[in-house]
């Protein structure tokens, strides 16, 4: 049962992926000359779509989705690569992002020919984007006991319930939603259902729902009778349960675990640098690059899980959860060293930066599953339950 | 393979029993040193030409943490070590070696304090401000520290003290400290952790086992995560064709192996109960030597600003290229160069 442990071997990233490195640096680089690290710190809640059509453009949304639907066809690794240059300057990458991570990849695997032919071409050109439509009012950790029901009709579905929490709803063309197309919340994961919604249609209303640092990058989603074609079923139906647990393999395994607070890492790095004031804070300063290195090395780990065609589910929940602990420790720490003597005078966009990830940094290890989750799927990993 | 054979003699020759004689002064070592030594095992990293088994620095790690797994009594990691790094300069001697943290001279002495496994050891390698200093023993002066079962002393030679000084070679011995104390730290680690699943898997209260509480499962499984996180750590430490550990690695990688040895420790002695905390249960020679080990040539409070002061002086534009290129083997310089040229990211102008 310690197999688990064991699965954490340094590896390494090919060195083919130099090259494909260089270009992405070379493609982001004035991005971050020109761009305030507060609003670069927002990275993936950044909506810009014009950020995601230009970086489409470079062929490098839906890069692992097959060349024949429009896809980069590359490895885990390459994409390990880009979403790692791209969160470690902070790139708006919000717009695209489920779409590329996780929407298409559970297209491709359940989807029909024809859905695959619709909807992975439109991933892939930044013209459709994705949100997931999972969480409900009375289903948060409890997935399982989701009420939002789809009836079947002659040449269809129609929809009634709402979602919560879904980031980016009133920015996308497409829901993934997990509902029940039979039985009763008490039948939990037996009854479930994944449909594509397109937004677009009428009964479907999104409600914008501000956080505390003044965003609105989720929403709420309510249904009123929305009618739903047969095509709207992505794989069986009833096989809603394990079609969401792939998707959220998907959507714990890549590294961008680790990177929510590394541009305010950088941010103060470069502040102590300039203002000569570093050497109070090396011993700190070298704790997170010994964090950052070694998170980083796991993430590999589990990225070479993924390339072999594992599905590292229990390694990527135990990454998550040490990688969320870094990423909320990063405000913590900086918030205190920079007010650590009053009578300091304090850049004004470290300041903002700082603010807005110690307001936002709770909400790291509740998205996508929350801390007390991820730690039961791990002692399930270790046969425990 | 090299593994497989250290870990049958360690199962024989290094049970709990041998473990609590040697480290109680009164058992000899000799048999569970000469049957390591004796097979080779002490050459590991020497070239073949020179007798050794030319093994890379790779496939030295799993035997590390295979000793760490053992709660190894005798200076094994550190013998292999020191071997490999006087090898290309002399004649290397036989007897057990230790590495010591630092070394200073007092009056009319040479002083190596703290060092571990200075009670036993016949030889002492140590930086010398910037030169590899090998001491022997034989006419140290060595003074235990009071701490009960513990090999670790403080050492001292006249000045004039016969010694054989190598220049330029010191650093080497503190990074190649950190990388075997973070391998051995490793190993022990991760049985400390199967001890303890397995512990919670027996133990049974309010008629079931306590591993069923929720309680416990949460802290086993941080329990694992960081056990994890230093054995990849540890393992980043021993990568590149280099022959020898590289400062920065080895430096995060003793960092982070210290700072799980203190977590996982306490939880493993918290899960346990009273029983973990009794001399006659063997996760007290585990628990013990972590925390020695974390002490052992620096604790991450040193190695962290090592690293910290790396970065503050590194031109690289962000962390993350530094912790990217500071894991390759050797800097590649030609990547470096080219990140160095790129400007840096932030446009603070505030104290600019
Ligand atoms: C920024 C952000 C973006 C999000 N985006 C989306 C999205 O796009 N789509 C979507 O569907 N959802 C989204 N979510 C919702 C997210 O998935 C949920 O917040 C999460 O699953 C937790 O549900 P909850 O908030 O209802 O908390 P609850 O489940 O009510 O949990 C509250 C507390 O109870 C604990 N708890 C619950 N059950 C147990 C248990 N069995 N054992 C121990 N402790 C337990 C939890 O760990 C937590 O500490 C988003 C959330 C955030 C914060």
């Amino acid at each position: 049962m310690t197999n688990l442990v064991n699965t954490f071997r340094f590896a390494r990233l090919p060195v083919a992926t130099d090259t494909f490195r260089t270009e992405v640096k070379a493609f982001l680089n004035s991005y971050a000359d020109t761009t305030p690290a507060d609003v670069r710190a927002r990275s993936w809640t950044g909506f810009n779509a014009d950020f995601s059509r230009k970086l489409a453009a470079r062929g490098w949304v839906g890069i692992a989705l097959p060349s024949e639907y429009g896809g980069a066809n590359l490895d885990a690794f390459s994409r390990f690569v880009l979403v790692e240059e791209l969160l470690a300057v902070g790139a708006p990458v919000s717009a695209h992002w489920i779409a590329d991570r996780q929407s298409g990849q559970l297209i491709l695997k359940y989807g029909t020919e024809a859905q695959r032919r619709f909807y992975l071409p439109k991933i892939c050109a930044a013209e459709a984007f994705f949100c997931i439509g999972m969480s409900e009012p009375n289903a948060g950790s409890d997935l399982g006991s989701v009420s939002t029901r789809a009836i079947r009709k002659e040449h269809g579905w129609q929809l009634n319930g709402r979602k919560i929490w879904t980031t980016n709803a009133g920015n996308c063309q497409y829901m993934i939603a997990l509902v029940r197309t039979s039985g009763t919340p008490d039948d939990r994961h037996r009854g479930l259902s994944q449909l594509i919604v397109d937004l677009s249609l009428p009964g479907v209303t999104v409600q914008p729902i501000k956080d505390l640092s003044g965003d609105a990058h989720f929403s709420e989603v309510f249904f009123d009778d929305v009618v739903l074609g047969d095509d709207a079923m992505i794989g069986a139906e009833g096989n809603g349960w394990e079609q969401v647990t792939a998707e959220l393999a998907f959507e714990r395994s890549g590294p961008e675990r680790l990177y929510s607070s590394i541009v305010l890492l950088d941010c103060w790095i470069e502040y102590l640098r300039l203002s000569g004031t570093g050497a109070a804070h090396v011993a700190q300063i070298g704790r997170f690059a010994t964090h950052l290195a070694t998170l980083r090395n796991m993430s590999v780990a589990v990225t070479s899980q993924l390339a072999r065609g594992a599905s590292p589910v229990v390694a990527a929940a135990l990454v998550k959860d040490l990688g969320t602990e870094f990423e909320q420790s990063i405000p913590a720490v900086i918030e205190a060293a920079i007010c650590a003597n009053p009578s300091d005078a304090i850049d004004a966009e470290l300041y903002r930066t700082v603010v807005y990830l110690s307001q936002i940094a709770p909400t790291f290890s509740l998205r996508g599953g929350t801390r007390e989750i991820l730690r039961g799927m791990i002692a399930r990993g270790l046969g425990l339950r | 393979m090299f593994v497989e054979a250290i870990e049958r003699i360690l199962k024989d020759q290094c049970s709990p029993a041998v473990i609590r004689s040697i480290e109680g002064g009164g058992g000899s070592s000799s048999v569970l040193w000469n049957s390591i030594a004796d097979a080779g095992f002490l050459d590991l990293l020497m070239p073949d030409e020179m007798g050794g088994a030319g093994l890379d620095l790779a496939d030295l790690y799993p035997v590390l943490a295979v000793l760490g797994r053992y709660a190894i009594p005798l200076p094994i990691a550190q013998s292999i070590a020191a071997r490999a790094l006087l090898a290309p300069h002399t004649v290397v001697p036989t007897g057990l070696f230790t590495l010591a943290p630092s070394c200073h001279r007092i009056g009319e002495r040479i002083v190596c304090s703290l060092t571990p496994f200075g009670m036993l050891a016949d030889h002492v390698l140590v930086d010398d401000d910037g030169c590899l200093l090998m001491l022997a023993c034989a006419n140290a002066e060595r003074t235990h520290t009071g701490v009960p079962r513990s090999q670790v002393a403080t050492l001292s030679w006249p000045k004039d003290a016969p010694a054989l000084s190598i220049v330029g070679q010191g650093a080497a011995v503190q990074t190649f400290a950190a990388a075997i104390y973070a391998g051995l730290i490793s190993g022990a680690l991760f049985r400390v952790f199967e001890m303890t699943l397995q512990y919670a898997n027996d133990r049974s209260q309010f008629g079931k086992s306590i591993g069923k509480f929720q309680a416990i499962q949460h802290q086993i499984s941080v329990m694992a995560e960081h056990v994890a996180a230093a054995s990849i750590a540890a393992e980043a430490a021993f990568q590149g064709g280099g022959g020898l550990p590289q400062l920065l690695p080895s430096a995060m990688a003793k960092a982070r192996t210290g700072e799980a040895a203190i977590l996982v420790a306490s939880i493993a002695h918290a899960v346990h109960g009273a029983i973990g905390v009794t001399e006659e249960y063997d996760l007290q020679l585990l628990t013990r030597r972590l925390h020695e080990w974390r002490m052992a040539h620096g604790s991450e409070d040193y190695w962290n600003a090592v690293v910290g002061r790396h970065v503050l002086a590194s031109q690289l534009p962000t962390v993350t290229d530094f912790v990217r290129l500071a894991n390759q083997e050797a800097l590649n310089v030609k990547e470096a160069a080219l990140l160095a040229t790129s400007s840096p990211i932030s446009r603070l102008k505030g104290l600019a």
